[in-house]
């Protein structure tokens, strides 16, 4: 039988010749993730369960990224749930304050996860790595604490959706268009509890960076994963980074999909998501008159160094319009370094922005940046439903770093074209 | 799950309920639970916290859950005495989530359509049968896998790798 690559990774994981859709499967998992959030829940639980150790101490990740550097005392108290269990079952990959980042944007950079390989983690955007060809799925924190105490976890085999792109992608079109106008068309449970795979001339185009953008936001549709099968770029961005064995599959080119949707993206406008949700998108030029208070360029979505350097380009030699606050996140200490190392902090504090240590921070409504009452934001993040940001009566708009670099010049939604 | 049968008044919502809605992020780190209940979905509908009793179902249209994967969505939900979610569609993760922590869900189109807020629903958990006591009418939900009906019968995910690894 022709198989999708996501039923070739978890049969392989199964220990099965093959699995099918709908079938319940039990699968090894090659890493578990938890963050300062999920990892209390999965703290209490897994004390629960009668065990005395995790399954496999590298084969887990925690990750400080939400509410760090601690926010405020019960911020402070939950980081320390973590960092205990980290060091009490002897965790390798722990990640804390200053050693960190994002953990969508930090494990695909240090090579925690390959293609091939079978993730779960006690976070939703944890179908990121989809991006370099792995299968990754967020589950709750029992889930994860189950996963850690017995190194295996259950999953239905999804249905998968193919995406075809078409055609070449204009000059300041990036993944995050792509996604947002993917989520557009066939709306918040588009995809629900399907795999989507990413397919395409457009898609090979991408940089691995844009890949991952596209994949965190698959579960934006309701996806249970996204992945674009790995090529020459996956295979140049995944060799320096991961220094073990790693299987890379492809789909059968006859497999069978539940549905294939084909676009021609030449030509499409840089995409932007109205509020309260990421399927509200449209073409920028039709935004209307919008005017915002601030942007925001980081997050797990967009925090990539390809993503700041957009927004520098953008930036540099302007300044931020007087009505808005930029605020922008670099995801990891990585992109933090070699961001300030090519002189990109200069271009945005030069412009009047404020650049903050890696952090989830406003994404989640969690701090260093938060929406007043009636508040408005261009926002680089993957959610813009009520409150998320802030203050149930403030708005979220999504967009790409270009876009949301533009906006902070224009101080009203607007494409790049209409900075420069 | 233990209860083979719930019993509530219906909280009405319409579809698309996110996980934020449910408890926000700015409540997630609250160590303690029963504190962190008292904000349940208020803002959806700030009145839930004060009006919910033990027993009352919450009923949603399609894809109650969605969003974040945070499993304080169910739990606060739980945690707040609600003994059920009947809705036409649940994001996946909530659907897991519910499961692993005991809370029960059933999808019914036919029930979500019929339910008003403020009706009697009576619910048969090992069955799916969904009896509407206001409208006298009754509703068979879609039946659980049975991989799935084991962890519920084992008491949920803790117990169930309890059972698993030997532990007493
Ligand atoms: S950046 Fe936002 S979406 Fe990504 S992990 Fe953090 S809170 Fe979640």
């Amino acid at each position: 039988m022709p198989r999708t690559i996501t039923e070739k990774i978890l049969a392989a994981h199964a220990g099965r010749d093959a699995v099918k859709p709908g079938d319940i499967i039990t699968v090894k998992v090659d890493l578990v993730l938890v963050n300062d959030i999920t990892g209390l829940i999965a703290d209490r639980e897994f004390r629960k369960m009668g065990v005395t150790k995790v399954f496999d101490p590298t084969k887990i990740a925690i990750v400080l990224d939400h509410f760090v550097p601690a926010k405020d005392m019960a911020s402070a108290e939950q980081s320390r749930i973590s960092r205990r269990f980290a060091q009490e079952f002897g965790i390798v990959n722990f990640y804390d304050v200053g050693r960190a980042g994002i953990e969508h944007a930090l494990l695909p950079e240090q090579g925690l996860v390959a293609p091939g390989e079978l993730i779960i983690g006690a976070d939703s955007h944890t179908v990121t790595y989809g991006g370099i060809g792995a299968f990754s799925t967020g589950v709750g924190g029992t889930d994860a604490a189950a996963a850690m105490a017995l190194g295996e976890t259950w999953l239905r085999v999804p249905e998968t959706l193919k995406f075809v792109f078409q055609g070449k992608l204009g000059k300041w079109i990036t993944g995050k268009d792509l996604v947002l106008y993917t989520i557009g068309q066939i709306g918040v449970e588009g995809a629900r509890y399907k795999a989507m795979e990413f397919t395409g001339e457009a898609i090979q185009d991408l940089s691995v960076e844009g890949r991952l953008t596209m994949c965190n936001m698959a579960i934006e549709a309701g996806g249970k994963s996204g992945i674009v099968p790995p090529d020459e770029k996956t295979l140049e961005y995944v060799r320096p980074r991961v220094r073990r064995e790693f299987k890379v599959y492809q789909s059968d080119p006859d497999a069978r999909y539940e549905q294939v949707f084909e676009w021609d993206v030449t030509g499409l406008e840089p995409q932007v998501s109205l509020p309260h949700l990421p399927s509200n998108a449209v073409p920028v030029s039709k935004v209307g008159d919008v005017k915002i208070d601030q942007s925001v360029i980081g997050s797990c979505t967009n925090g990539r160094i390809e993503d700041l350097r957009v927004a520098a380009a953008i930036l540099k030699g302007q300044r931020v319009h007087p009505d808005v606050r930029l605020i922008v996140i670099p995801a990891t200490q990585d992109v933090y370094k070699q961001a300030m190392h090519e002189g990109l902090f200069d271009v945005f504090v030069d412009a009047g922005g404020a650049v903050s240590a890696p952090t989830c921070g406003p994404c989640l409504g969690g701090y260093m940046g938060i929406l007043a009452a009636g508040e408005r934001a261009i926002s680089t993040t993957n959610r813009n439903f009520v409150g998320r940001m802030g203050d149930r009566s403030s708005e979220v708009y999504l967009a790409s770093p270009a876009v949301a670099a533009a906006s902070a010049i224009a101080g009203r939604i607007v494409g790049p074209e209409e900075v420069l | 799950m233990a209860e083979m049968q719930v019993h509530g008044r219906v909280f009405r919502y319409g579809k698309d309920v996110n996980t934020d809605l449910i408890i926000p992020a700015r409540y997630l780190n609250i160590i303690d639970v029963k504190e962190q209940a008292t904000h349940t979905m208020e803002d959806l509908d700030p009145e839930f916290p004060r009006k919910v009793r033990p027993g009352d179902i919450v009923v949603a249209e399609e894809n109650y859950g969605c969003g974040s994967s945070r499993e304080e969505a169910p739990l606060m939900l739980k945690t707040c005495g609600v003994s059920a979610v009947v809705a036409k569609s649940f994001a996946r993760i909530f659907f897991r989530n519910a499961i692993n922590i005991g809370l029960p869900v059933f999808e019914s189109a036919a029930a979500v359509d019929a339910a008003q807020a403020g009706d009697e629903l009576e619910i048969d958990t090992a069955s799916g049968l969904i009896r509407n006591l206001t409208k006298g009418q009754t509703y068979q939900a879609a039946p659980l896998p049975e991989f799935i009906q084991g962890i519920i019968r084992a008491g949920g995910l803790v117990e169930y790798v309890r059972a698993r690894v030997g532990a007493k």
